[in-house]
């Protein structure tokens, strides 16, 4: 039976408001999707849906186009960058969090989150001003050099020291990524209850003890959706990496070389793709990227439910 | 164990004010008093729990086998060790399980040993009264126990290592009256092992369990003595008029 206070008209209008508003984002959402896989049909056809996705040569002279080359750039790209941004981001965390006292907390909490407010083509141009030029001069070349005196087998995996590749790439796409996780985790720590600290304090526990058996174990739910978030950002990151991977439609060689993620592609080549089948193959790119993220979404959501603790608890 | 001219100050004010109160080993000392008149901030400071908190400064003395806790040097870890604490709210660990919640603080002092751990849990929830009910699902998590039953977890693990003195800050308030019967049970026989501090909200439940009682209002210890004295007999007429109700 329906209560008496569902049928007030105002509730009525709202309802049904929401439910417009709602279903209009959802509907938005699947005409994107729609687009993409439309726009892409082409592609699809051409090669196939699985051989477009792992084809391997991407050639706007011959025509031949496949996405396997940025689907793997775009995978180890984010989880190199999600790796070295991992524990810096928990650190920090746990140091704004538990270590600092309030206002060195509270400042540099929000330093971290302005990291997250940068532009990422001002990323890009640090990256290509400050951090290519250092990691040439200082981790390439030397490595190069050391090689080629020592060890010549390497060269093929080190390729030139030119300082553009995936390295820096990497490097950059940790650095924007830090605060997505670091935030997220500073929050569940946070939220972490006085009562449960202040219980393994009572058993004689030192700081870092209850930092380590308490609060880590009681955040992890915020803390893995923190790394989601931060894996969501590095694979969708478009312009820095873009500015400074590379832009080779080859498979990447190695960590060193040049490379392309399936963003940075569509960015650089979409505006000068000529015919419609290379069009049509990078909006494929764009479809198979939007699969990604749900993908990855979708795998989290689910790891998430079984980790949270406490309120939180889904 | 017992204090010396306690001052417990939050900020400016005092909390506790010049407390001298002896607790007798093997025997349960309860703390009465209307809500805000400092019993649990006392409570806290005979552990040292206060440290956790920047705007607390304690004046004063607190001797554990006559030695001050708050001397220089005294680590409080090692204090918390020997002072084990039960809350008001059961307090398990939500990621581990009812074996683990017990042993925390075994682990914290690094012991691995399977068969000592597996020996400890089942003593320390023995005593808490608590073995037969779950010792078929000690690797359940410790969450999905009744309230009464997460209590006499925290009791078990703060029992597990232990401690020379018990703290018990209004243990029962939140629970049932079944489960509140089978932890004032419990502290009977408790007692025959440690000394027991306990705060009440519950006068008939301090009348119940404890051997000597101390009235505290505004701050300050307005009496203290043998529990049925101080029921039957008590000396300051604001006891008085507590213990029978005409306020708090």
């Amino acid at each position: 039976m329906r209560s008496k206070i569902y049928g007030k008209p105002g509730d009525r209008v709202f309802t049904a408001l929401l439910v417009v508003l709602g279903l209009t984002v959802m509907l938005v959402a699947a005409l994107m999707a729609w687009e993409l896989g439309f726009g892409g049909r082409e592609a699809f056809r051409a090669f196939g849906f699985w051989g477009f996705l792992r084809g391997t040569a991407w050639d706007a002279v011959a025509e031949q186009f496949g996405a396997w080359p940025f689907l793997v750039g775009t995978l180890i790209t984010s989880a190199v960058a999600l790796a070295l941004a991992f524990l810096p981001a928990l650190a920090a965390a746990i140091a704004v969090a538990e270590y600092a006292p309030r206002w060195l907390g509270e400042l540099v909490a929000y330093l971290i989150d302005l990291l997250a407010a940068l532009p990422s083509v001002v990323y890009g141009l640090w990256g290509i001003f400050v951090l290519v030029p250092l990691v040439r001069d200082h981790v390439e070349q030397p490595l190069f050099l050391w090689s080629a005196e020592h060890a010549p087998a390497l060269m093929g995996v080190l390729g030139p020291p030119t300082g553009i590749g995936m390295l820096s790439a990497v490097l950059v796409l940790a650095l924007m990524i830090v605060p997505y996780a670091s935030s997220l985790a500073r929050d569940a720590i946070r939220l972490v209850p006085r009562s449960q600290r202040e219980a393994m304090y009572a058993l004689g526990a030192t700081r870092w003890e209850v930092v380590r058996r308490v609060v880590l174990p009681y955040a992890r739910g915020g803390i893995f959706a923190g790394v989601i978030l931060a894996l969501a950002r590095a694979i969708g990151e478009t312009m820095a990496v873009t500015m400074l991977i590379g832009n080779s439609g080859q498979l990447p060689y190695s960590v060193f070389g040049p490379a392309a993620t399936m963003a940075s592609v569509i960015a650089n080549e979409f505006a000068e793709a000529e015919g419609g089948l290379q069009l049509s193959s990078l909006l494929a790119v764009g479809f198979l990227l939007m699969l990604l993220s749900l993908a990855v979404n979708l795998v989290a959501d689910f790891i998430l439910r079984r980790m949270s603790v406490g309120e939180g608890r889904k | 164990m017992e204090t010396e001219n306690l001052t417990v100050y939050y900020g400016k004010n005092a909390g506790v004010r010049g407390v001298s109160l002896p607790v007798y080993d093997r025997k349960i000392t309860a703390l009465i008093g209307p809500s805000g008149c400092g019993k649990t901030t006392f409570l806290r400071a005979l552990n040292r729990m206060h440290d956790l908190n920047p705007i607390v400064r304690i004046e004063g003395r607190v001797l554990l086998d006559g030695e001050d806790v708050y001397a220089p040097g005294v680590d409080p870890v090692v204090i918390r060790r020997r002072v084990g604490m039960v809350f008001q709210r059961p307090t398990p660990f939500p990621t581990m399980s009812i074996f683990e919640n017990v042993v925390a603080g075994l682990r914290l002092v690094g012991i691995r040993e399977r068969d000592r751990l597996r020996e400890v849990a089942e003593r320390s929830l023995k005593a808490a009264a608590l073995w037969d009910e779950v010792k078929d699902r000690l690797n359940d998590p410790a969450v999905g126990l009744s309230g009464g039953q997460q209590q006499r977890i925290s009791i078990a693990r703060a029992l597990a290592v232990e401690p020379e003195v018990l703290l018990m800050d209004e243990p029962t308030s939140a629970l049932d009256p079944i489960s509140t019967q089978a932890i004032e049970d419990l502290l009977g026989e408790l007692k025959e092992q440690v000394t027991i501090v306990i705060v009440t909200h519950n006068m008939q439940q301090a009348a119940r369990v404890s051997d000597r009682t101390a009235f505290f209002l505004d701050g300050e210890m307005i009496e203290f003595g043998p529990t049925e004295r101080l029921f039957t007999n008590p000396a300051d007429e604001r006891t008085e008029a507590y213990i029978t109700g005409r306020f708090g």
